[in-house]
């Protein structure tokens, strides 16, 4: 998808531009946004795999209320996506099932 | 890394019901802690770009990011309300504590006891029941709204619109004006469920409002390559053969909310079902008293209504705190009359007759 330049109504106020790493591979994103925005307009749609079927997930309420969103952030599973906030140098990845958390290796 | 904090009155949620009741408590002498999960107050009202559809001088012709910025320039210059964004209230427990877990400025849990507690949590989306309802690409309709009001991000190409309430109708014109294509807005009634205002905006774009047609499946690989629809009978079942498929890229489901009810029922606060008011509430008397004598609610967690209703819910549920805090002034008893007299108003119109409905039922519900 794309970022939205002339709006009739609104001005955005995006922050500052940075990269941050999806699957290893630099993305641009800004502060003011959350993971799944700077994604979704980077043209990411798939979040997640399903734990049984490993069907493809994206998000869905986009205000942290349904677990539709969930990534692996800087080795932490289970991070909402649509809450969090793009931060210069993150390394995100697409979670796939159920993963362990962190310290709960044995 | 938990640390422990003195509060009289916690207000969860910094939505337009949340704002207000902060506002009217602070009024009354009552120290405040209002706790929202996101990065800036306003709740709903920040995504919301368009005028108001709610009443004629409640605040009618207002963007609802305009009401959200003056309550917020309100709030910061009151001494009496201290905010915590970026935190979330994770758990109410029966001892009455309430559990924080804060994201910045560092990342910590906080234990608090509130003397007293206004839920104003909000409402989720519903999903609808349909295949490939999982796939990337259908979503809810504040989650458009959100990324292309709020981050300025194209939520799609081209999208079909499930639902032709005010939400379903606004939403799809807001996509419009951000040069999304609508291929269709379906809705399984026989009749469309917002104000025509709204519909006939979104028909001079071309849009088709489709009644008595519904989503039955959404295709694609990797995410929504294709929607089909038909045509439902009177049984609200699809009828064969009038499928239609359509190639969009995005499934926007505005198809109701459900309000928010886990932290007040852990609580013990009584949830009877009123699918009127949008499902499990918490059970409340019109001053939003609960059945626990120190927690109130306010907005769409005590049925699902909108931003204007919300502000007075929150108001009524803060002098309904004073009380409980044992404030007697005739002030409340004044404004008390004037907000129930506004919520009389707002829900005059045959619009509101399923809330009003809804709250009959939930009145019948008190319990013992
Ligand atoms: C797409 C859409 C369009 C709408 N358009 C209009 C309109 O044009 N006019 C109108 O009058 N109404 C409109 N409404 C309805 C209106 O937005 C809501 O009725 C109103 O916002 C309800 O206010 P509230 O304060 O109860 O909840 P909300 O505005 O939802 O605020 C609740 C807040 O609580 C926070 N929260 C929830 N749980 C927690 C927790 N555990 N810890 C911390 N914070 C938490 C949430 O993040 C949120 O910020 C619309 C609703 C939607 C979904
Ligand atoms: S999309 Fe629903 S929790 Fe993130």
């Amino acid at each position: 998808m794309e970022r939205l330049k002339d709006h009739p109504v609104l001005d955005f106020d995006r922050g500052e531009k940075v990269i941050f790493y999806f699957e290893g591979k630099p993305i641009e994103g800004y502060t003011n946004e959350t993971i799944a925005a700077a994604l979704h307009a980077a043209g990411i749609k798939v979040f997640s795999y399903s734990p049984k079927k490993k069907r493809p997930r994206g998000f869905f309420c986009a205000v942290g209320k349904c677990s539709s969103c969930l990534m692996v952030v800087d080795g932490r599973p289970n991070v909402r996506t649509c809450m969090e906030y793009v931060r210069p140098g993150i390394h995100v990845r697409r979670q796939r099932g159920l993963e362990k958390l962190k310290g709960t290796e044995e | 890394m938990s640390e422990k904090l003195d509060v009289q009155l916690a207000v969860v949620g910094g939505g337009p019901a949340g704002l207000a009741a902060a506002l009217a408590a602070s009024r009354f002498g009552l120290e405040v802690l209002l706790i929202d999960e996101n990065k800036e107050l306003g709740g709903q009202l920040i995504k919301q770009t368009h005028k108001f559809f709610g009443s004629h001088n409640h605040m009618a012709s207002v963007r609802g990011i305009e009401i959200a910025n003056r309550l917020k320039k309100e709030i910061r210059e009151n001494s009496h309300i201290t905010v915590f964004l970026d935190t979330t209230a994770v758990g109410y427990y029966e001892n009455g504590e309430l559990l924080l877990y804060r994201k910045s400025p560092e990342e910590k849990l906080v234990s608090c006891f509130p003397k007293a507690v206004i839920f104003a949590t909000g409402a989720r989306e519903n999903m609808l029941a349909f295949p490939g309802n999982d796939l990337p690409g259908v979503y809810g309709a504040g989650a458009v709204q959100t990324l292309m009001n709020v981050y300025g991000v194209l939520p799609a190409r081209k999208i079909l619109m499930v639902g032709s309430g005010n939400i379903g109708l606004i939403v799809s014109y807001q996509l419009l004006q951000a040069g999304t294509e609508v291929a269709a807005i379906v809705e399984i009634l026989p009749w469309i469920g917002g104000y025509i205002v709204h519909a006939s905006k979104v028909r001079r774009y071309g849009v088709p409002i489709l009644t008595r047609h519904t989503i039955i499946e959404a295709r694609g690989k990797e995410w929504v390559e294709e929607a089909v629809i038909a045509k439902v009978g009177e049984d609200f079942n699809p009828i064969e053969g009038t499928e239609k498929v359509l190639e969009v890229d995005a499934v926007c489901l505005a198809v109701g909310l459900s309000p928010i009810v886990e932290l007040v029922r852990q609580a013990g606060v009584y949830t009877p079902y009123i699918p009127e008011l949008g499902g499990l509430v918490p059970w409340h008397d019109d001053d939003m008293r609960t059945n626990l004598p120190n927690v109130f609610v306010a907005g769409d967690l005590a049925g699902i209504e909108e931003a204007t209703t919300a502000m007075l819910e929150g108001e009524l549920a803060a002098l309904s705190a004073a009380e409980y805090f044992g404030v007697k002034s005739e002030e409340i008893q004044k404004m008390r009359k004037d907000r129930k007299a506004r919520l009389e108003e707002l829900r005059a119109s045959r619009f509101s007759d399923k809330v009003k409905n809804g709250l009959q039922k939930l009145a019948a519900k008190r319990p013992k």
